[in-house]
């Protein structure tokens, strides 16, 4: 069932067009950033960017730092969103259950298609970015090595595997979008009102963090940890957040797979 | 396994306070080619789903090829194509890869795996009369297209069980003949076919055995020969109608114009009795219910109909 679902979402038209608009913002700063040549002053805008303009190399993390936050858990919630609900408006679920495909296992392949479009779309960034960045911001010698935010350097070596393992934490967060969706659509009868609830979750617990009175709440949100891959750039790391931070996802998504399971196991498919 | 291929007892569903399915016993058995009629919204689909485990039953039981549901789905479903309410397909993909994607869900079981894939596929659809299908997508079908890719996904794996609710919905009378013969050309190989439907002729027409649903209960289930069974009754058409009225007197139970019906234990005893007394018989048959009389009878009216109810105070 799972390479079923992976046909159909790198068959799907409309997964190329969302990694695509999401790549373009990336592109879009590069190609501002090289044209003005005006970076964000120290300790605004988007993490990494003021790195950027001394060194190309380190555009995809820029770019994924700008669409991690905020366009990727959007697509994720559309797609996953789409899960059950979106087979239950097309009319093919009830065909899916009866080929027959087990309810658990429809869940688990439809889990594993949103983390490899969300994986699909962090790669396609990645290199863009790369490659937009090195044509268009120049490139330092990558033996001097790149600058952390705390001043010292880092091997190339170094810095891929942290890029590796910030790649990794932002997967686990999207899983954990990811889970919520798929509960929603569990929960509803049109994809739409699936995403827009896992969205809705998003942004309460975004608003919620910036609010004082809110802060019992603050180390359950969901988003509270989401940028706490930074640190992974900081010497050494700083490990603290990260570690809540994978802890809370891993809560998040057990707690709403197994309620998207419970739910979508003992339910009567009606459409 | 001879006997029942579908046999339920009690089967019973209520959505909130709705009985939807009111403690229906169903059986049909191997070879059949049964007729489940009933109104729309009397509890057909409802039903349907249950014996294919989409919805799980209040109360009751439900065996599908001698096993129970929803417990066996995974031995029984790959033994039983459905239609379910309407086709469902992939719009974005063309019919043929539809068929491929539902062929490569679940577990290849005895139908076979992927190398033997695009022939159960390009065989499917020869049947339903789609070979020549190009690569333009679902959504660019016509319902009659979409109807028979629904019909070859149910065929993709040789079952041995047909479910159809509707099948002929949205085909014309060219199609609706095709799938007929088709289905009743699969019977022959000895498919079971349980046909749901609220068209009084298609089931007449195919049907050997007759269950009958009215809001939610099963009022009537036999062969369809029983139920077309002689009424006693033998319809005379003479043009000496008034000689024979007079002759049979009493017998004559109903009369319009040259139509007669005579109550006759035996036609062939009847026929000779009017010709020697010189009457001109140009049709003499035993009288048979139709299928719509027998449906009338036993059910209370359609289900989509909401009657203002008079509040006594």
């Amino acid at each position: 069932m799972i390479r079923v679902e992976l046909v159909k979402l790198l068959r799907s038209r409309r997964t190329w067009v969302t990694i695509a608009l999401i790549d373009a913002l990336p592109v879009l700063v590069a190609i501002l950033l090289a044209v003005t040549g005006v970076g964000p002053r120290p300790g605004s805008g988007p993490a990494f960017l003021s790195a950027v303009l001394t060194d190309g190399t380190l555009y995809p993390l820029a770019a994924l730092a700008m669409v991690v936050p905020l366009f990727l858990p959007v697509a994720v919630a559309v797609t996953a969103g789409e899960a059950v609900a979106g087979e239950g408006q097309a009319g093919t679920l009830r065909y899916v259950l009866i080929r027959p495909v087990g309810r658990t296992r429809l869940l688990v392949a439809k889990l594993v298609a949103v983390i490899v479009f969300a994986l699909l779309a962090v790669v396609v960034v990645a290199v863009t970015a790369y490659v937009v960045g090195v044509t268009l911001l120049g490139q330092q010698d990558v033996t001097t090595g790149t600058a952390t935010f705390s001043g010292t350097s880092l091997t190339t070596p170094e810095l891929v595997a942290r890029t590796l393992m910030s790649l990794g934490y932002a997967m686990l967060c999207m899983l954990g979008v990811a889970a919520i969706a798929l509960f929603c659509s569990t929960l509803v009868d049109t994809p739409l009102a699936a995403a827009l609830g896992a969205i809705a979750v998003l942004i309460a617990s975004t608003l919620l963090l910036t609010l004082d009175a809110a802060s019992a709440l603050h180390p359950w949100l969901i988003t509270r940890y989401w940028l706490a891959f930074t640190d992974l750039f900081r010497d050494p790391i700083f490990w603290r957040d990260i570690l809540r931070g994978v802890g809370l996802q891993l809560l998040y998504v057990a707690v709403f797979l197994g309620a998207a399971w419970a739910n979508f196991t003992t339910k009567d498919v009606t459409r | 396994m001879s006997g029942s291929v579908i046999r339920t007892a009690g089967l019973t569903k209520r959505f909130g306070r709705v009985t939807a399915v009111d403690g229906v016993d169903l059986d049909v058995r191997d070879g059949d080619v049964y007729g489940f009629l009933g109104a729309n919204g009397s509890g057909k689909t409802t039903t349907v789903r249950m014996l294919l485990g989409l919805v799980l039953a209040t109360r009751g039981d439900a065996e599908v090829l001698g096993l129970s549901m929803p417990r066996h789905r995974h031995e029984v479903l790959p033994q039983v194509g459905a239609l379910v309410e309407g086709p469902g397909a992939y719009d974005q993909l063309s019919g043929r890869a539809n068929l491929r994607l539902f062929d490569a869900m679940g577990r290849a079981g005895a139908a076979g795996g992927r190398r033997t894939r695009e022939r159960r596929v390009g065989e499917a659809l020869e049947r339903v009369g789609l070979a020549g299908i190009d690569r333009r997508p679902v959504r660019a079908y016509s319902l009659g297209m979409r109807q028979r890719l629904g019909l070859a996904s149910a065929l993709l794996r040789s079952p041995r069980l047909l479910v159809l609710d509707e099948p002929t919905n949205g085909l014309d009378p060219q199609g609706i003949h095709e799938i007929r013969e088709l289905l009743l050309e699969l019977n022959r190989t000895g498919v079971t076919v349980f046909l749901s439907s609220h068209l009084l002729a298609e089931i007449e027409q195919m049907c050997t055995r007759v269950g009958v649903l009215d809001r939610g209960r099963l009022v009537l289930q036999d062969e369809l020969s029983t139920l077309h069974g002689p009424t006693g009754r033998t319809e005379v058409v003479t043009v000496d109608a008034d000689r024979a009225a007079t002759l049979l007197g009493d017998a004559v139970e109903h009369r319009e114009g040259d139509r007669l019906l005579v109550r006759a234990g035996d036609p062939g005893r009847l026929n000779r009795h009017l010709v020697e007394a010189g009457c001109r018989v140009s049709l003499l048959a035993p009288e048979r219910r139709s299928l719509e009389d027998v449906v009338l009878e036993a059910s209370q009216g359609t289900g989509d109909r909401r009657d203002r109810q008079e509040r006594a105070s």
